[in-house]
C-alpha cells in the first residue's frame, strides 16, 4: 500500500481538514454538487471528445488504434501569486536555456568558465552541424514545456525542461473549452484567467523569427502524419493559427529555399513549426531511412533560407544529464538566483552517485537520460522486488544512461474517480513561448495520475488531464 | 492549397459517394429480388450488382456463387473488396482525418460520427433483416455529409475539391449502373413493356432517386429509352451525367491558378457532348458504346485532375 496519498500536499485541503483559501469558493460549490451530476458531466465530456476526435494513438497497440485521454472535470486551481512565481521561474529558465544553447553552438563560454563540463559536446543530442549557425533572435527553444511539481505550500520543483517538440498544449485549450461548456456558471462566478489566445501568441512569435528581410512570412506546421500519437494536436494547432499542416512529402528544397507543393504551384515557406524530431527531419543529414523529413532541409536551414522552431540541436539542453546544470546557467547568463528549484539528481555516470543509487533503489525514481513519455523508468516505492532487481541489471549494463532522483511526494488534487472524489497526484506543464518576447498564457496542461497512489502522470501510462485555473488571490 | 490536402479532400468525397452508390445498387437489387420473377435466377439478379462495382474476378475467386448473401456480404462488409461500403467509408474517414483541419469542423465531426456509428452494423447478418436499414443509413449519412459540407464550408478551393470528387465519382457510378442494367434488361430483340420490365426499370429509377422525377417529367409509362434520357441528358436530374458535368465544368473554372489546362479541355469536351447530344443518335450508335466511352473519358479526366492538382511532384 502506497502512503504518498496520505502524506502528500493536497491542493485543496490542509491536513487539519481546512480548505486552502484559493479553493474556498470552489470547495463550497463542489460540496453541493451531487456525485451523479459530476459523473454525467464527465460522460458528456467523453462523448464530445470522441465525436470531435480528440484522440491520441498509442504506440505498441493495434496500428491506428485511437484512445481518449481521460479528462477530469475537477480543475486544478492556482492563485495569481502562485502563478506569478511559476511563470517568472519558467520564463527565467527558458531565457537561460536559450542563452546556453546559443553559447554552446558558438563561443562555449560556459564550458570555458568551467561550469558545464566539455563532455557535454559528446552528448548524442549535441548537433555539431549547428556549430556557428546563427538563428534569428538567438532563439532555439521557441516553445518549451516546463514540467513542474509541487511538494508543499511553497516548494515547487522543475522536473524537466522539454525543449524539443513538447506536446500537450491542445489539451490545455480543449480542456478549457470543455469546462466552459460543462460549467458555464463557474466561469460567470469566478474570474478565471483566459488561455484561448495561445495560438495567436505562438503565431506572432513564429512570424517574428522569420529570417530578416522576409515581409509576410509563411508559417507552416510540419507533422509526421496522421499516425503520430500527437497528430490531433498538430492538426488542432495548425487550424487555430490558420496555417498549413504539412508533411515532409509536401515540402521540397530548391535554390536554398523551402517550398510547399500546392494546387497552384510551389509556394515559399519561411518558418517551419516542426513537430518531428531532429533525427527525422532531413534524411540527407540525419537518419537516411526517415520518410518523414525533407531532403536538403538542414542545408537550407544552416544557410538561413528558412527558420525551424524549435531549432535543431535543442535536445542537448533538456537532456536529463544537462538538467543538473540549469541553476548554474541561470546564475551564469542572467546573474539571477533561480526562482524554481531543481530536483536533486544523481548522475549514475559518477561512481559515488551510482553506488548510492544502487543501495537505495526502493526509495528513488530512476530515469533513462533520454527517455520520455514515462517509458523506461523505475518508480522505486511502487515497484516490486522483482522489478527493482531487473532494473538494477539494466542500470549496471550502462550506468551513464540513467539518472536518479528522490521520489517526490507530488501534490494531490481532488479528482473524480469511480468511488467518488479522491486525491490523485498531479503535475503541471506550462508552455513558455519565445519570439519577440518570452511569455506564457496563464494556464497549463495539468496531468493527473488516475491510478490510486501512482506518481506517473504520462498519458501513455494511463494519466489523465485537468483544466488549470489561475484565479485572483481570493479564489474568486 | 496543399496538393496533398486537396487530394485527401477529393478522395474523401469520392469514397463517400461511392459508398452511397454501392448502397443504392444493393438496396434496389434486394427490392427487385422481392418481386416474383420466375425468369430470373438468384444469380442472374445479383451478378449485375457486382458487375456495377466492376470487380467480378475477385468476387468469383473468394465466393464462387452469386447468391444474395454472398453479394451483400461482399459489397457491404468485405474488407478484401476495395470498393465495399466498409472500405469506402473507412477510406473516406481516413482521408478526412489526415486533413481534418482543411474542412469545417462540422464536416469532420460528421464523418467521424459516421465512422463511430458504422460499428453498430458490424457482425449483423444484413441479408436477413438489416439490409434496408443499413442502406438507408449509408444514404442518409452521405446526404448529411453533402449537406453539412455545403452548408458550412468556406467557398474556397478546399470546398471545390470536395465537390469535384463527388461529381466525378457520381458520373462514373450512374454511367455504370445504367450500362449494366440496360445491357441486362434489354437483350437483343426482346420485347419491351411487360410487367417485369416495369418493375425492373422502375427499380433502376429508384436506385438513383429518379422515380418521382420520371413521373413528373414524362407523366407516362416507364420505357427504357426515357429512363436513359433522364439519367444521361437531363440537366435538372441531379444524378444524371449532364448534371454532374454541369457542376464539374463550373468547379474546374473556379479553381485558382493554372487557367488553361488539360482538365478544363477534357471536361469541356465531355460537357459539350452531353449538352448537345440527342437521345435518338445515342441509341442509333448504341447506348452501351456511348456509356463505355463516357466511363473511359470520365476516368481520363479523373487521372488528369490527379496529375494537375493532386500529385504535384518536383516543383
Amino acid at each position: 500500500m502506497d502512503t504518498t496519498l496520505q502524506t502528500a500536499f493536497d491542493e485543496m485541503q490542509l491536513p487539519a481538514g481546512a480548505v486552502r483559501d484559493i479553493y474556498t469558493a470552489y470547495a463550497d460549490w463542489l460540496r453541493d454538487v451531487p456525485h451523479q451530476q459530476l459523473e454525467s458531466k464527465r460522460q458528456e465530456a467523453e462523448l464530445l471528445f470522441r465525436r470531435v476526435g480528440i484522440t491520441f494513438n498509442v504506440y505498441g497497440e493495434t496500428a491506428g488504434a485511437e484512445r481518449l485521454i481521460p479528462f477530469d472535470v475537477i480543475p486544478r486551481l492556482l492563485a495569481a501569486k502562485e502563478w506569478k512565481v511559476l511563470s517568472d521561474g519558467a520564463i527565467q529558465r527558458v531565457r537561460a536555456l536559450n542563452m546556453f544553447l546559443n553559447d554552446i553552438y558558438h563561443n562555449k563560454d560556459i564550458i570555458k568558465a568551467g561550469i558545464v563540463p566539455a563532455s557535454i559536446l559528446a552528448n548524442t543530442q549535441y548537433r555539431p552541424e549547428m556549430h556557428g549557425v546563427d538563428v534569428p533572435n538567438g532563439i532555439y527553444a521557441h516553445i518549451a514545456g516546463v514540467d513542474i511539481v509541487r511538494t508543499s505550500e511553497s516548494q515547487f520543483y522543475v522536473l524537466e525542461d522539454n525543449l524539443r517538440t513538447p506536446s500537450g498544449v491542445s489539451y490545455m485549450l480543449e480542456d478549457r473549452k470543455m469546462m466552459m461548456r460543462l460549467f458555464p456558471e463557474l466561469f460567470r462566478r469566478y474570474s478565471i484567467a483566459p488561455v484561448e489566445h495561445y495560438p495567436q501568441v505562438l503565431l506572432n512569435n513564429l512570424r517574428a523569427v522569420a529570417q530578416p528581410g522576409v515581409q509576410e512570412p509563411t508559417v507552416v506546421l510540419l507533422t509526421p502524419g496522421a499516425y503520430n500519437s500527437a497528430y490531433f494536436e498538430h492538426a488542432f494547432i495548425a487550424q487555430q493559427m490558420g496555417i498549413e499542416l504539412v508533411e515532409g512529402q509536401d515540402l521540397f528544397v530548391r535554390n536554398n529555399a523551402v517550398y510547399m507543393r500546392t494546387t497552384e504551384g510551389p509556394k515559399r515557406v519561411d518558418v517551419i513549426y516542426r513537430r518531428i524530431d531532429d533525427d527525422f527531419i532531413d534524411p540527407l543529414s540525419f537518419r537516411a531511412d526517415s520518410m518523414l523529413g525533407v531532403p536538403g532541409l538542414l542545408t537550407v536551414y544552416r544557410n538561413g533560407g528558412v527558420t525551424l522552431a524549435n531549432a535543431v540541436g535543442t535536445g542537448v539542453a533538456d537532456d536529463k544529464a544537462t538538467y543538473t546544470y540549469v541553476p548554474e546557467m541561470i546564475r551564469f547568463y542572467l546573474g539571477e538566483e533561480p526562482i524554481l528549484s531543481n530536483v536533486p539528481t544523481y548522475e549514475l555516470s559518477k561512481e559515488d552517485d551510482l553506488k548510492y543509487v544502487l543501495d537505495h533503489l526502493p526509495e528513488l525514481v530512476v530515469k533513462e537520460v533520454q527517455g520520455s513519455g514515462g517509458y523506461g523508468m523505475l518508480v522505486g516505492p511502487s515497484a516490486s522486488k522483482k522489478e527493482i532487481e531487473e532494473f538494477r541489471l539494466r542500470i549496471l549494463s550502462n550506468p551513464a544512461n540513467y539518472i536518479a532522483q528522490p521520489t517526490l511526494a507530488l501534490s494531490t488534487c481532488p479528482t473524480l474517480v469511480e468511488q467518488g472524489i479522491a486525491p490523485r497526484h498531479v503535475d503541471l506543464r506550462p508552455f513558455v513561448l519565445s519570439g519577440k518576447t518570452v511569455t506564457l498564457v496563464p494556464g497549463a496542461l495539468c496531468r493527473v495520475a488516475l491510478r490510486e497512489g501512482s506518481l506517473v502522470v504520462n498519458s501513455s501510462q494511463g494519466g489523465g488531464t485537468k483544466d488549470t485555473w489561475v484565479l485572483n488571490d481570493t479564489g474568486m | 492549397m496543399l496538393s496533398r490536402t486537396a487530394d485527401h479532400l477529393y478522395w474523401m468525397a469520392r469514397y463517400i459517394e461511392r459508398a452511397e452508390n454501392m448502397a443504392r445498387v444493393l438496396d434496389v437489387t434486394y427490392n427487385m429480388s422481392l418481386v416474383p420473377n420466375a425468369a430470373q435466377s438468384e444469380a442472374a439478379l445479383w451478378q449485375p450488382a457486382v458487375e456495377i462495382a466492376g470487380n467480378t474476378e475477385l468476387f468469383e475467386k473468394n465466393y464462387g456463387e452469386y447468391t444474395a448473401a454472398n453479394v451483400i456480404q461482399y459489397m457491404s462488409m468485405d474488407d478484401a473488396n476495395p470498393s465495399s461500403i466498409y472500405n469506402s467509408l473507412r477510406s473516406a474517414r481516413e482521408n478526412a482525418r489526415a486533413v481534418r483541419v482543411a474542412m469545417s469542423s462540422e464536416t469532420w465531426e460528421n464523418i467521424n460520427t459516421l465512422w463511430l456509428e458504422f460499428s453498430q452494423f458490424i457482425g449483423i447478418r444484413l441479408v436477413e433483416s438489416g439490409l434496408s436499414v443499413f442502406c438507408d443509413w449509408v444514404k442518409s449519412r452521405s446526404h448529411l455529409f453533402r449537406g453539412v459540407s455545403f452548408g458550412t464550408m468556406l467557398r474556397d478551393d478546399a470546398f471545390r475539391f470536395v465537390r469535384l470528387g463527388t461529381f466525378i465519382e457520381r458520373a462514373d457510378n450512374t454511367a455504370r449502373l445504367l450500362d449494366v442494367k440496360y445491357h441486362l434488361l434489354l437483350p437483343e430483340g426482346e420485347e419491351v413493356g411487360g410487367a417485369v420490365d416495369y418493375y425492373e426499370w422502375s427499380a433502376v429509377l429508384h436506385s438513383v432517386s429518379a422515380f418521382q422525377a420520371y413521373q413528373k417529367v414524362f407523366s407516362d409509362t416507364i420505357v427504357p429509352w426515357r429512363v436513359a434520357e433522364l439519367l444521361v441528358l437531363r440537366g435538372d436530374m441531379p444524378r444524371s451525367l449532364l448534371a454532374c458535368y454541369d457542376e464539374i465544368t463550373i468547379i474546374l473554372g473556379q479553381l485558382s491558378g493554372r487557367q488553361n489546362n488539360e482538365c478544363r479541355r477534357l471536361a469541356g469536351e465531355l460537357h459539350a457532348k452531353l449538352r448537345y447530344a440527342r437521345m435518338r443518335d445515342i441509341f442509333q450508335d448504341g447506348l452501351h458504346e456511348f456509356l463505355e466511352d463516357f466511363i473511359v473519358s470520365n476516368n481520363k479526366l479523373g487521372g488528369e485532375i490527379q496529375r494537375t492538382y493532386l500529385n504535384v511532384h518536383g516543383g
